[in-house]
């Protein structure tokens, strides 16, 4: 696309164009987000040119509901839930703040002693600061599960957890796979220990949904986060899996469009789109997920050739971890030049940490998985797609080893 | 680190330090509109910024950050934050604080030049293949007659505006690397040129204070570092005139503040003469006290001549933006000695000498001591 920018600096809007493109020619961060799957750019741009409020009750309304309807329909068919299991929301943020406080919220009220709220030390912010949140502001009792040096939470240190005082958990909330080093939880395991004790559970499967079976039904679990632009579909939507009968206190309040647990007009576009994007992801998963694990496994094969003292974080390659996950600590350098000068090499990469105006601290992750503040400090992320080839694994194996040696020189 | 010779060197890596002010977003995009490959770096110099300044102005917010964001966007430019907390801390913060408590009066953006700007991050830069770091200074960089390949500093066109005084602790080598697009330009001419290439902080106001002590309250900021230390403020005669809370609010050739309530016999003004922070003494005295002629300063780096062997005539400046004097210098192994043509006032210890010839600097050293 053009750059071409008008008086105020800000770029004209140019012509569509049918296919999207990532900005870096080799995009090895697609657990930040994925492109956009044809199927679901054609839908969402369909979508957009049609008029109607899904809540309204004439014609124009009647067919925006109908696209969601369907939409929800797909989406619950493909992760194991019941059309009415499925509580849109903007995104993954929204639905862990809905799961996380609201549950939280509905249990205390039901029974004041239940206070703790159990969940792993590695969670993504948006379930670790409502955590936070709630054991500041809402009298919450955070216990963090240790995890194991691979980053996985074993069933013995939830059921000790539990144990402890079976009748004050209010809440446990686990991720099904952790965002930064891919490591899968054991979910059903973790879950049905829940549910002997009936704690609700909930998982955020947001970075799981689009490469693993994950299923609400067969896990047991009360409420699941799953969000679009992680599968293929736009920024901006997701759902919140919630088991029927459950009823979290709602984080936003207006018109209760979905299930009185939610409010706010349905993004009938996107919703659309969403399903479109799960109906692609789901067909395509098992293959996609042996030949992006073959990719991945070529792409740690190289980076250890190229760098014999890379660690590779989380768990090995298997069942056990997300197929598209690769993560390296680089003893001696510092992740963010490493990140920078792999993208002045045209290639996208994380660090994985999160950002205080674009400074990177240590993330929590690794140091939760006993790793040292260098360590931490030291480590990139390389996560494959749907879009991701051989050739992108071949240009990150041909520099990675000049990278690091020069990253260690500016350590130093 | 290796002094670079731009000799046939059209296109060059250049790390540009970006603050989120006007000066060095211009500068950024000159040197990317003069075709070398550019990148913004914005220096993050606290780990938690809203501690230091907030508002607009200084180099330490997060709207700051922003700021420089968008001048990087807008030039078309890779943008980065790199993470120099932990050194400024050490280097200009605790250096501010240590000076002060010495009886000096630091400056701590000559410092943060000297020790972080062209140092840390100069390194950092050339470790990862830059060439050169560009700045937003206002101040030239030319090459020294009859010495090819050396590269001198001058100041710059905008005499109200140069800062060739905070800059000439540099090197010869760290000015080598470094890369200063400003210095032919009026800031007036900067952010006219700011507004015409569309970069949002053409208006931003200049920032002025000290940039980690927000409020701008210097005396308050030291006194929380270094708690309250009384001592008295006594006459050249060391009578007592008053009494204080620690020195390091004072700084020499100071009038205001002073808190002395009985006025002078003379009803003549009184300024700091001198600071003494092991037994806590200010003395205080007249304007005439004040002058000296004989200055003594350490450390001293040349980097517009060789190191002079002899008595060398040239200008001297004594404090940021003061005014310059005729003087005779002369090495003594670290210690440069200055004779001054006619007394200055005001020449506190920790502040830089920077000499000059005419517009250029020949080079700079700490002021250790002075006599009348």
């Amino acid at each position: 696309m053009s750059n071409a920018r008008d008086a105020s600096g800000h770029d004209r809007i140019q012509e569509p164009e049918a296919k999207v493109a990532p900005a870096s020619p080799v995009y090895l961060d697609h657990a930040a987000t994925t492109p956009l799957l044809p199927a679901a750019l054609a839908a969402m741009t369909a979508e957009l040119a049609q008029l109607g409020n899904p809540s309204s009750l004439h014609n124009a309304g009647r067919r925006a509901r109908r696209v969601v309807e369907e939409s929800r329909e797909l989406i619950a068919e493909a992760y194991g839930a019941r059309p009415s299991e499925v509580v849109f929301t903007s995104g993954g943020t929204e639905a862990d703040n809905l799961a996380v406080k609201g549950l939280y919220w509905a249990r205390r009220a039901a029974e004041p002693a239940r206070r703790r709220v159990l969940a792993s030390a590695t969670e993504h912010h948006a379930v670790l600061d409502s955590v936070r949140w709630l054991s500041e502001h809402e009298d919450a009792q955070a216990d963090w599960l240790a995890v194991e040096p691979d980053g996985v939470v074993t069933a013995a240190t939830l059921a000790a957890a539990i144990e402890a005082d079976p009748a004050t958990v209010a809440l446990i909330s686990i991720m099904w796979a952790n965002n930064e080093v891919g490591s899968v939880q054991p979910i059903a395991e973790l879950a049905a220990l829940a549910a002997e004790h009936h704690i609700p559970f909930h998982s955020d499967a947001v970075q799981a949904a689009g490469q693993l079976p994950v299923n609400l039904a067969e896990t047991g679990a009360t409420a699941l986060t799953i969000t679009a632009h992680k599968i293929g579909g736009p920024v901006g939507v997701g759902a919140l899996l919630l088991a029927k009968g459950t009823q979290p206190v709602p984080v936003l309040h207006g018109g209760g469009q979905e299930r009185d647990v939610r409010s706010g007009t349905l993004d009938v576009p996107a919703i659309r789109a969403f399903a479109a994007a799960v109906q692609v992801a789901t067909e395509r998963r098992e293959d996609e997920g042996k030949r992006v694990a073959a990719l991945r496994d070529d792409l740690i094969a190289q980076v250890q050739a190229a760098v014999p003292d890379a660690v590779l974080n989380g768990t090995p390659p298997g069942p056990g971890r997300l197929p598209g996950n690769a993560h390296f600590s680089f003893p001696g350098c510092e992740g963010d030049a490493l990140l920078m000068l792999l993208d002045a090499r045209g290639i996208a990469c994380s660090t994985g940490s999160a950002c205080t105006a674009g400074v990177a601290q240590p993330s929590h992750v690794l140091l939760a998985m006993a790793a040292d503040e260098a360590r931490a400090r030291g480590s990139l992320r390389f996560s494959l797609g749907h879009s991701s080839e051989q050739a992108d694994v071949d240009a990150l194996g041909a520099v990675i080893g000049e990278v690091v040696e020069r990253a260690r020189r500016a350590a130093r | 680190m290796a002094p670079l010779s731009w000799d046939g060197m059209t296109t060059l890596r250049v790390l540009a330090a970006m603050s989120g002010g006007v000066d060095s977003a211009v500068a950024a995009a000159r040197a990317a509109a003069a075709g070398h490959d550019v990148t913004g770096v914005h220096l993050a110099l606290s780990s938690n910024p809203s501690s230091y300044r907030t508002g607009a102005r200084g180099c330490c917010t997060l709207e700051d950050a922003r700021d420089a964001r968008r001048a990087a966007d807008v030039i078309g430019i890779p943008f980065y934050v790199w993470d120099m907390a932990e050194r400024f801390h050490s280097d200009v913060v605790e250096d501010f604080v240590d000076e002060y408590a010495r009886g000096h009066t630091p400056n701590p953006c000559l410092r943060c030049n000297e020790k972080i700007k062209f140092a840390a991050v100069l390194d950092r830069a050339v470790a990862l293949g830059f060439d050169a770091v560009c700045t937003g200074h206002h101040a030239r960089l030319e090459s020294v007659p009859g010495a090819p390949g050396r590269t001198r500093l001058v100041r710059s066109v905008d005499a109200a505006k140069d800062q060739s005084y905070v800059l000439a602790v540099l090197r010869s080598d760290q000015l080598s690397r470094a890369m200063f697009p400003l210095g032919d330009t009026t800031k007036e001419r900067v952010r006219k040129e700011a507004a015409d290439r569309g970069l949002g902080v053409a208006d931003k106001p200049d920032s002025h204070d000290v940039c980690f002590i927000p409020d701008g309250d210097t005396r308050a900021f030291l006194e929380r570092r270094l708690g309250s230390a009384p001592g008295p403020i006594v006459d050249a005669d060391g009578a007592v005139l008053g009494a204080h809370d620690g020195t390091f609010g004072f700084t020499i050739g100071q009038r205001k503040g002073l808190g002395i309530e009985r006025p002078a016999p003379d009803g003549r003004p009184r300024f700091v003469l001198s600071i003494e922070p092991v037994s806590r003494t200010v003395t205080v005295g007249p304007a005439d006290a004040l002058g000296v002629l004989e200055i003594e300063a350490a450390r001293p780096v040349w980097s517009g001549c060789l190191p002079p062997t002899g008595p060398l005539d040239c200008l001297v400046q004594l404090r940021a933006h003061g005014e310059v004097h005729a003087a005779v210098c002369e090495q003594a192994d670290d210690v440069v000695r200055i004779s001054l043509r006619e007394p200055a006032r005001g020449i506190a210890p920790g502040q830089a000498a920077v000499f000059y010839d005419g517009d250029a600097v020949l080079g700079s050293a700490t002021i250790s001591g002075s006599a009348r």
